[in-house]
């Protein structure tokens, strides 16, 4: 019986061509670089709207009547005022302080920030991020662990006023 | 002159391997961050900042997101309408979930506003879809860390 000599001893390798896989492969990576894009986490703030038309038969079982806030726009839709029933307060921060000077900051069921209510009443022409700026400090507070602590959830509008009318 | 016979040339054999794992490590990566719901965000609208807007720990069942420019119009459905507009549109979308045997109650909009919009046009936008009966609403804040302004 003939014996083959091998050189090496090695079986012999089988060259696979990897360009065009590395190209499709690269191609890919372009793809998905250009397409990323960082995007900010986003919430969402529920409001609740009052129906066009109140319905009839049991009356409302909040025993609270709804705090009023008043949000007034100056020239260019930036804020001029904030007043809380009938006090005026120099900002936010002032809002905030004033929420949980009313509601307490224990929240849950039974709490009265649960039972509480809040009605913007904003002008037609104020910038909407006011409004968030006001839902922000009247719905809650992020602790520093991120921990965010709820307020008042019952957020409801005025009925729109018309441009222009302050 | 003395020729040498032909002889071939020795192959430089690069392990490969290495490369391919970590380029489909790359591929992969890419791949899960990249962001599917881009058809309901617009580069035009920027958002009002919030440290309690949070991204919610489950979707919303029957989401019809809303977008209004600081100019007053819509993009809805890749269109850009005028508020005077949405009336028809919402009402084709709760024909569409009434063929769908879904209720128009479920459905909650969302709204994306630009944070210069007048607010008198969010709540105009809110007050033609509570018309055409949507009930639940929420309005949609970009997460800012505390302290940040």
């Amino acid at each position: 019986m003939k014996i083959r000599k091998t050189g090496s001893g090695a079986p012999d390798k089988v060259e696979q061509n990897m360009t065009p896989m590395i190209d499709v492969v690269f191609q890919l990576i372009a793809f998905f670089m250009f397409s990323f894009k960082v995007a900010a986490a986003e919430g969402d703030f529920s409001i609740k709207m009052p129906l066009a038309a109140p319905s009839a038969g049991q009356p409302t079982q909040d025993l609270l009547p709804p705090i009023r806030i008043r949000l007034t726009a100056g020239p260019g839709g930036e804020l001029s005022g904030i007043r809380m029933g009938e006090r005026g307060l120099p900002n936010f921060n002032a809002l905030h302080n004033e929420i949980i000077g009313i509601v307490g900051t224990q929240s849950g069921p039974g709490s009265l920030a649960e039972a509480a209510e809040v009605e913007l009443d904003v002008d037609y022409n104020l910038q909407y991020r006011y409004v968030i700026n006001a839902i922000t400090a009247v719905s809650g507070y992020a602790e520093p662990s991120g921990r965010v602590v709820k307020l008042i959830e019952k957020i409801k509008f005025s009925p729109p006023r018309q441009p222009g009318a302050q | 002159m003395k020729i040498h016979p032909k002889r071939e040339m020795p192959s430089a054999d690069t392990d490969m391997t290495p490369m391919i794992d970590v380029t489909f490590q790359l591929i992969a990566f890419f791949m899960f961050v990249l962001q599917f719901s881009d058809a309901e965000t617009n580069e035009r609208i920027r958002l009002p900042a919030s440290e309690l807007a949070k991204p919610a720990e489950a979707p919303l069942a029957q989401p019809i997101t809303l977008q209004l420019t600081k100019e007053g119009t819509v993009l809805y459905a890749g269109e850009e309408l005028a508020l005077s507009r949405m009336r028809p549109a919402l009402q084709r979308e709760r024909a569409l979930l009434e063929r769908l045997k879904k209720s128009i109650s479920d459905a909650t909009i969302i709204i994306r506003a630009d944070a210069e919009t007048k607010t008198g046009m969010v709540q105009e936008l809110i007050r033609v879809a509570q018309e055409v009966g949507f009930e639940k609403f929420v309005m949609r804040a970009m997460h800012r860390e505390e302290g940040d302004k």
